[in-house]
């Protein structure tokens, strides 16, 4: 086997490992969400979602049937030999993970409304590449699905709003959400100047485990302020009410404009599936997320 | 809050006694239906077209699942529930045209499929959202699939023999009662609070 052939099969196996297994931190919050639950019908949600994960994990199947869109967030060290090649190697490594694992064709062509079939098309999957020192490729996978994805919320609050303005947008967007992106939920929330940027930081913001505060102070208060409030909306386990409608929220910024505060909001759903390895020159790899074995 | 286990095809008369917040498990036939399928339903039903399937009494599910073809037959990898409210503006017509009983989604859906349930005899009821390997067992058997090439995988329409599905939770029942309708409404007071809360 080639060493790019080596590099396309450890991608595909981490993106099996993604789309099978929980990542610990999200199974433990899940768990713990269960404990303190409860109303009937929220804990049932949450008994299913977690034997859910049990049996995908044991049986190396997809968690949800929506597998979602494929991201990919990578470090390329300068030096890391498939680097003008990377974008290819991505592409084949989607497709044959849509039949090997098998992952459901997410990838509909909008103007002409036709499926590829395969996951890849048109920015799909999307690839999000920052170049850095070294040898290496360090490959963050997200598999995003589409009902998550519907309440995503771009709003640019007259700047004098502030962190409240920030707070009403947040609790809006999750308000009009109620139980469409499965909940609990894990909220990302990026601030920037640009409305683009905003999006991409709320994305980003989705990638930290949780229970890890961002390193900046205000920001990890922020977080536990807007966690707060919409813990208080009792959405809960697929809208069926109680403590736990986001398992955490996460807020990147970037500096803005004077004049222009764009605040982006989306959700990643119960199923969070992503996963972090580093590949090296040879084509080998580890996997640096944690995630769970499974077993009935 | 009750729990009842049904057998489809079920008359309307056994779907009137069901309430909000009962839970329900299916066993017999379920149909797949998307945005996509439920157009060419009711495009079909219009020209006059038999369905490949008569939906009559049965299940209508919200659902694109992950399949795979073995030894000729199709293996159903991962089947949970999609968002019900993209089907929002064609559902109460295509309750009042097919008679499918039981939908089976998630998040919800609106007014309008409220009315229909009322007047045509129809819960709609919620599988929880991604427990998508948990339904797949409990599909038994493929027993059909339409529109395939045409609509692709998700959007296509699969026809499932089911054993037990379950746990549905019912939150719109023919009483015209509609649970997340009643919940979003107790939430909004809620929201209204935090925007005092922050000064707005």
């Amino acid at each position: 086997m080639s060493t790019r052939q080596m590099l396309v099969k450890g991608i595909v196996e981490v993106m099996r490992t993604v789309a099978t297994r929980l990542p610990i931190d999200v199974y433990d919050a899940l768990v713990e969400a269960r404990e303190r639950e409860e109303n009937t019908v929220a804990r049932r949600q949450l008994d299913a979602i977690i034997r859910n994960a049990d049996l995908a994990a044991t049986r190396s199947r997809p968690i949800c049937q929506d597998t979602g869109m494929v991201y990919f967030f990578t470090k390329v060290g300068k030096d890391f030999p498939f680097l003008m090649d990377l974008r290819n190697v991505l592409v084949e490594a989607t497709r044959e993970s849509t039949f090997e694992i098998p992952l459901r064709p997410n990838a509909v062509d909008p103007v002409h409304e036709r499926n590829s079939g395969d996951n890849t098309g048109r920015f799909m999957p999307w690839i999000d590449m920052e170049l850095v020192k070294g040898d290496r490729m360090e490959l963050t996978v997200l598999f995003k699905g589409g009902g998550s994805e519907y309440p995503s919320t771009l709003r640019m609050i007259p700047p004098i709003q502030g962190l409240r303005g920030v707070k009403r947008v947040v609790i809006d967007a999750m308000y009009n959400a109620g139980a469409m992106p499965c909940p609990p939920v894990i909220v990302g929330v990026g601030l920037a100047g640009g409305s683009d940027i905003a999006m991409k930081l709320a994305k980003r913001a989705l990638l930290r485990s949780i229970g890890v505060r961002h390193p900046d102070e205000m920001v990890a208060k922020l977080e536990e302020e807007i966690m707060e409030l919409v813990n208080r909306l009792e959405i809960g386990p697929h809208g069926f009410g109680g403590p736990t409608t986001a398992l955490d929220v996460k807020v990147e910024y970037g500096h803005r404009h004077p004049a222009s505060y764009a605040v982006g909001v989306t959700t990643n759903c119960w199923a969070v599936r992503r996963g972090m390895a580093e590949f090296r020159p040879d084509g080998s790899y580890t996997v640096l997320s944690r995630h769970i074995e499974g077993g009935e | 809050m009750a729990e009842y286990k049904i057998t489809l095809p079920v008359d309307e008369e056994k779907i009137r006694e069901l309430k909000v917040g009962d839970i329900l498990y299916v066993t017999g036939t379920i149909v797949t239906a998307r945005d996509e399928a439920h157009k060419k339903v009711l495009e079909a039903i219009e020209s006059g077209e038999t369905l490949p399937v008569g939906l009559e009494g049965l299940a209508l599910y919200h659902c694109g699942p992950v399949v795979q073809k073995k030894e000729g037959e199709w293996v159903v990898i991962a089947a949970g529930p999609t968002t019900s409210t993209r089907m929002e503006d064609v559902e109460a017509e295509f309750i009042e045209k097919t008679h499918v009983r039981i939908v089976i989604g998630k998040g919800g859906m609106g007014r309008k499929t409220a009315e229909a349930a009322r007047k045509y005899g129809a819960v709609y009821t919620v599988f929880t959202g991604g427990a998508a390997v948990l339904a797949a067992d409990a599909v038994k058997r493929v027993a059909g699939v339409y529109w395939l090439d045409e609509l692709g995988i998700p959007e296509a329409m699969w026809v499932f023999d089911v054993e037990n599905f379950g746990p549905l939770v019912v939150t719109i029942d023919t009483t015209g009662k509609n649970f997340y309708a009643e919940a979003a409404e107790r939430r909004k007071k809620v929201l209204e609070g935090m925007y005092r809360e922050l000064g707005f």
